[in-house]
């Protein structure tokens, strides 16, 4: 009964978005105020619709009902509650549903908080919002029915598949979602400003909260799966330059531009047309992220068993939303009004710079990613391009840009003075090149890069408190005038200098793993002790131990630093009996913000045990400082001038009617 | 500046910056590419000693030979020919006799792949694409064998 009344759910959802997609848009035209009013009402009612058709299949999943057909295929009794819940978006067809819901949820949040938004503007961006989801839902009920039954129940599950049944299942597919999702709004706001066009600074301050919600979660979310990668793959590399994640890469980069380039629209009216045009491609590229995850064209843990209808049907959503919105753009931006002028040399000025070299890096990405398929398309040859495409490609911009990123906030708007600028970075300057021989002098020459690397970190880093430093007056003007300063700073002056510290906090932490990592990969027997960077790792054997629905292998290391003894690392390999199929349980040893990471290889008859040891230097700085980066986003958010419902400008408040 | 000069100094920036990054892409796209064979087109296409490919296929049953300090070496083949391929290291968990692989790395003189990466499938139900293709070229392939 539950599966079928989540199904139905579903149905009534995609009824209601067939009105919203079209009824306001009536409304705004007709003037009729009823019509308008009453997008908000099926928004709220389509998130209901589908929380209580996600929440269906959730209880399916819970109460382990294999008589449905993903339950069974995805689920098995004897799961701990938490993985039988994560399991419900661990396969296609509920990882659409969990899609569906997010974006539902913004719509809702779009109708709910949008209270101070023009009317024909509201209804114009739930109808653009609905249209999506008109689109995913046909697409989920159509080829991928999460609440399909099979004709006879089973009694057992075929499981999940080991390497998901982790907490990350829990965090990162969620957060990714509510990044990817979030952009959603921004270009639903985009096409609906197109349609009436009509943009101005008002929009982007609608946008922006929007847009930087989407970017936090999407922040955090690839930082919380390049986490779970690291941790889970068994030889602790963090990222991998494998398409799905470029795929979440992209997204990020153009959203990335997006939030900058709405910062110029709002303050100073210009860039308009090209953050149309951002949103628009922002969205678009979540979409080819879902669409190079879900569609199957890629092998790899994140495609799920596929068959070929649903690739074929997500690239006509591709086509439609990607080909419609940037047609409807070149149809329409040339109607919206230019905006204020500024010198090259400005704030405005090093936003675009950001903006250019943010969307160039992207293009390298997108290539590098798309390249191979499309050559395999058209003519049949395999390639792949890894890492050091990548690094060679998207290194060099993403250097020039992380050099410009101290000078952007402190430069003036309209005209800027360089010269004053630099002057003011000369602390900064002088930090990054004392890091530079700091690095050199311990680490020697062996890599020239990295120092320079580690230079440039420490630079944007002492960039972003010179700007908070410049802002307050702090060291040049009393304490009571800085505290006062202080205290009248935007949080969003805040939240920039916390994000730029961040990256350069997540530089410093790749820099320092990929450099001076050490690694041992040997075999080891019972009573054997192996050397790493300063740490003893003594074997103490192998002992089997049952969990829940596996076996493991556990192997016993005692860690000695100095020869004081300082943790026990107990990696394992779980066999999992329902699908045959074994993972490997990496050991972690935080020592700082350096890890100590060993993974089992395997065993041989005689007790040895193949093992790799790595010494990460810095590892964690790299998600570290992508929560600092969040962190900074949400500082920014909590600006009452961006918060949701901030106060309109009185003279807007007139056209407003009363609702 | 007037408005014109403004636009014409963001337009040549952003061809500037644009031109440098196609630069790159060619650059690295000529240098850092790694292209795929089965081992029927290692036979056939006289590759060069040196150079970096991928291969996959089946790791062919019984010839898995490991050796001290985690030496190994095996040969993949599509049905048709075999490769053998040289590995030092763990490989995955997933790595077994008769099942699919891919190895990426240099190849010698002798036709053997010294490879510095080996990759099996993440999943017990799935082949690698490379694979399923390869095996589908050499006729080895039933619809429906492995879903």
């Amino acid at each position: 009964m539950i599966p079928e009344l989540g199904h139905y759910a579903l149905v009534l959802a995609l009824a209601l978005g067939l009105i919203q997609s079209v009824a306001p848009i009536v409304g705004a035209k007709t003037h009729d105020a009823a019509l308008i009013r009453l997008a908000s009402s099926t928004a709220l009612m389509q998130f209901l619709l589908v929380a209580a058709s996600f929440g269906a299949l959730v209880t399916c999943y819970v109460t382990s009902d294999f008589s449905v057909k993903t339950v069974f295929e995805n689920s098995h009794s004897l799961m701990p509650l938490l993985y039988k819940f994560t399991s419900v978006w661990g396969n296609h067809e509920g990882s659409m549903l969990l899609w569906v819901f997010i974006l539902s949820l913004f719509g809702g949040l779009v109708a709910a908080f949008g209270v101070n938004l023009p009317a024909t503007l509201k209804a114009y961006v739930l109808a653009v919002q609905s249209w999506i989801a008109v689109a995913f839902y046909l697409f989920i009920l159509l080829t991928s029915n999460p609440f399909l039954r099979l004709p006879q129940a089973p009694i057992e599950g075929q499981d999940l598949n080991p390497i998901l049944q982790d907490l990350g299942l829990a965090i990162h597919p969620p957060l990714l979602y509510l990044g990817y999702v979030g952009f959603s709004i921004s270009f639903s706001f985009a096409i609906a400003a197109l349609i009436e066009g009509r943009i101005d600074a008002a929009w982007a301050r609608f946008v922006r909260p929007w847009t930087l919600m989407a970017w936090m979660f999407l922040t955090l979310g690839i930082a919380m799966g390049s986490y779970w990668a690291y941790y889970t793959l068994g030889w602790g590399g963090f990222w991998f330059w494998d398409p799905v994640e470029n795929a979440s890469l992209m997204p990020w980069l153009a959203g990335t531009a997006l939030l900058h380039s709405a910062v110029v629209m709002e303050k100073r009216n210009a860039l308009k047309v090209w953050t149309i045009l951002l949103s628009v491609l922002t969205f678009s590229l979540s979409l080819i992220g879902t669409f190079l995850v879900r569609s199957g064209v890629l092998t790899s843990v994140h495609s799920f068993a596929n068959d070929p209808a649903r690739g074929v049907f997500i690239l006509g959503i591709l086509v439609l939303f990607i080909g419609g919105g940037l047609s409807l753009f070149a149809w329409r931006a040339p109607m919206l009004k230019q905006g204020g002028l500024f010198a090259p040399i400005s704030r405005e000025g090093s936003l675009v710079f950001n903006n250019l070299f943010l969307t160039t890096a992207c293009l390298t990405v997108f290539v590098g990613t798309l390249y191979p398929l499309a050559l395999e398309a058209l003519t049949g040859t395999k390639i792949s391009v890894g890492g050091p495409f990548f690094n060679l490609t998207f290194g060099p911009l993403f250097v020039a840009l992380m050099f410009a990123m101290p000078f952007g906030p402190l430069l003036a708007w309209k005209r800027g003075d360089l010269l004053g600028v630099a002057q003011r970075l000369m602390t900064a300057c002088a930090v990054g090149l004392v890091a530079v021989a700091i690095t050199f002098a311990i680490k020697g020459g062996a890599s020239v890069l990295a120092p320079f690397g580690v230079g440039l970190a420490f630079y944007v880093m002492m960039g972003a408190i010179i700007d908070l430093v410049e802002r307050t007056g702090l060291m040049r003007l009393p304490m009571a005038t800085v505290r006062t300063r202080a205290a009248g700073l935007p949080r969003s002056a805040w939240g920039t200098a916390a994000a730029h510290f961040g990256i350069a906090v997540s530089m410093l932490g790749i820099i320092g793993a990929a450099t001076w990592g050490t690694e041992r990969i040997v075999s080891v027997s019972p009573g054997q002790t192996i050397s790493l960077s300063g740490y003893d790792l003594t074997f103490g054997g192998l002992v089997e131990r049952t969990g829940p629905n596996y076996t493991a292998q556990v192997a016993t290391f005692i860690v000695r630093e100095g020869g004081v003894q300082i943790g026990v690392m107990e990696p394992s390999k779980r066999n999992f009996s329902a699908r045959q199929m074994s993972t490997n349980e990496a050991a972690l040893m935080t020592r700082g913000v350096s890890q100590i990471y060993l993974s089992l290889g395997d065993a041989n008859k005689d007790g040895a045990i193949a093992i790799r040891l790595y010494y990460k230097p810095a590892v964690m700085l790299i998600w570290l400082g992508a929560v600092v980066m969040m962190l900074g986003g949400a500082l920014s958010l909590s600006d009452r001038r961006l918060r949701v419902g901030a106060p309109k400008p009185a003279a807007r408040a007139a056209m407003q009617p009363a609702e | 500046m007037t408005r014109k000069q403004r636009r014409l100094v963001l337009i040549g920036g952003s061809i500037g910056v644009l031109a440098v990054a196609i630069g790159l892409v060619l650059n690295a796209l000529s240098g850092s590419i790694v292209f795929f064979n089965s081992p029927t087109d290692i036979k056939e296409k006289h590759i060069a000693a040196g150079t970096r490919i991928r291969v996959g296929g089946l790791v062919k049953d019984g010839s898995v030979q490991r050796g001290d300090n985690l030496r190994i070496r095996f040969e993949v083949t599509d049905g048709k020919s075999d490769v053998p391929v040289r590995y030092q290291g763990i490989v995955p968990d997933l790595f077994r006799e008769g099942q699919g692989v891919v190895a990426e790395g240099k190849l010698e003189a002798g036709g053997t792949v010294d490879a510095d990466t080996v990759l099996a499938k993440h999943d017990e139900r799935y082949m690698p694409r490379e694979v399923v293709d390869a095996l589908k070229k050499s006729g080895r392939w039933q619809e429906g064998e492995a879903k």
